[in-house]
């Protein structure tokens, strides 16, 4: 047992806790933060997508104790004051979910590929960077349309704070 | 998962005194092999030396024609290097294909060489780029490191700091993908050395690992082309055969895989 720190959602947190115990397990068990899901359990679905320094990673995949200093995100920390995030709104207003199981995931993968690729976003690339998200009820297409109508929007409010 | 004890040392030789401290203990770097063959009770490692948090590992560097890439970069950093994409695009779309966004943010160069999956795709990139593996010991060509399935020439405690190669007059990789997994079925990468020498590195397909195709270097060391890549017998004799397709359905593979990396140089 040793003792774990990191910043999760912007809060500094420590825990006691195997050298194996994993990430995602830190995140619900210890945490109480239960958003991320554990899926597949074998680093494909990722239900687990969280975001570690500010990049997108699979939480089932990676030891706490490798995360020890980082600042994670996770789903319960992006809406703000009571409000969605522009991406988790779009999910709701596209339809991109239906039982939502993988929707944490789905939705860590999208601000991260957001982030990265900004206008830059077409549906081709979406496709592509959902590579590691699987979704089993909606077909990806709503999904695909959520993150575009997002990417649009956080681009139009970049450029209105720019103005 | 069994227990392990876990170890974030900061320079190379820290790790090297850490992991010589116990008979049972592994490097880990971004982990996305180690942690899932862990998790299956496939690896116990007693102790995990943690390499993502040494300096000495990290960056990227072109020199002239020299190229070096950092044995810690992430296959995230390869995709995205504006002086790798001048340099050697090809390595660039290998990297941008391995695995998911979310791995690559992760997984190392350094670390799928030293694993050496069958199925992995830098293998092939450093056997045709004639690269060269630095490790904290000394320089080993790529034709002698991969040495058979998750074999390779490293002394036990040995790690991976960089690998160096020349900027090629051009390269190009293809893979088939697994439907699935996405893994390399058969992946082929083809290069020509500014001096042009042509080499053609196959992974995916062998049932030792990762090889060159002499037959393949021929054809294209005579006319860089898909047409001349199509004209060549490959021998099924020593690919692989398994569930998901037969030496025979391999060998077309690679074929295929060699004109479409011509053609993509």
């Amino acid at each position: 047992m040793a003792k774990v720190a990191m910043t999760v959602n912007g809060r500094k947190v420590s825990r006691e806790c195997e050298d194996r115990t994993l990430l995602v397990h830190f995140i619900r068990d210890q945490l109480s933060l239960t958003g991320t899901h554990v899926g597949c359990d074998t680093s494909q679905c990722g239900a687990c997508v969280v975001h570690m320094d500010g990049k997108a990673v699979k939480s089932c995949s990676i030891l706490a104790a490798q995360a020890a200093g980082a600042e994670i995100l996770t789903i319960e920390g992006l809406a703000a004051n009571g409000e969605l995030h522009p991406v988790q709104a779009a999910f709701k207003a596209n339809h991109g979910l239906q039982c939502g199981f993988c929707t944490p995931g789905m939705v860590m993968s999208a601000v991260d590929m957001i982030n990265r690729y900004g206008a830059r976003l077409d549906e081709k690339t979406v496709r592509e960077n959902l590579e590691g998200n699987i979704c089993r009820c909606t077909g990806y297409h709503n999904i695909v349309k959520a993150i575009l109508a997002a990417a649009e929007e956080m681009g139009a409010a970049g450029r209105q704070a720019a103005e | 998962m069994y227990a392990t004890n876990y170890h974030r040392p900061s320079s190379i030789a820290e790790a090297v005194a850490l992991q010589s401290s116990s008979d049972e203990a592994k490097y880990v770097s971004g982990g996305m092999t180690l942690i899932p063959t862990m998790k299956q009770r496939l690896a116990a490692p007693s102790d995990l030396v943690d390499l993502r948090h040494i300096a000495e590992l990290k960056g990227i560097s072109v020199n002239g024609s020299r190229v070096r890439i950092g044995a810690g970069t992430t296959h995230a950093e390869v995709s995205a290097s504006p002086e790798l994409a001048a340099a050697c695009p090809a390595i660039c779309h290998l990297a941008t294909h391995i695995g998911d966004p979310h791995v690559r943010h992760m997984g190392t160069i350094g670390g799928s060489i030293a694993n050496n999956d069958p199925a992995a795709d830098y293998p092939s990139a450093m056997l045709a780029l004639g690269a060269t593996i630095v490790t904290n010991a000394r320089e080993i060509p790529a034709d002698d490191f991969f040495t058979g399935l998750f074999e390779t020439a490293l002394e036990d405690g040995e790690i991976v700091v960089a690998v160096t190669f020349d900027a090629p007059a051009k390269a190009g990789y293809s893979k088939f993908p697994n439907p699935a997994s996405r893994y390399a079925m058969t992946g082929v990468f083809v290069a020509k050395a500014e001096g042009g020498g042509v080499r053609v590195a196959v992974t995916g397909a062998g049932a030792n690992g990762v090889f060159r195709h002499a037959g393949l270097e021929a054809a294209l060391s005579a006319d860089w082309s898909a047409d001349a890549a199509a004209s060549v017998t490959v021998d099924a004799g020593d690919l692989l055969s398994d569930i998901h397709g037969s030496a025979e359905y391999r060998a077309n593979l690679v074929k295929v895989m060699a004109k479409r990396a011509a053609a993509a140089a």
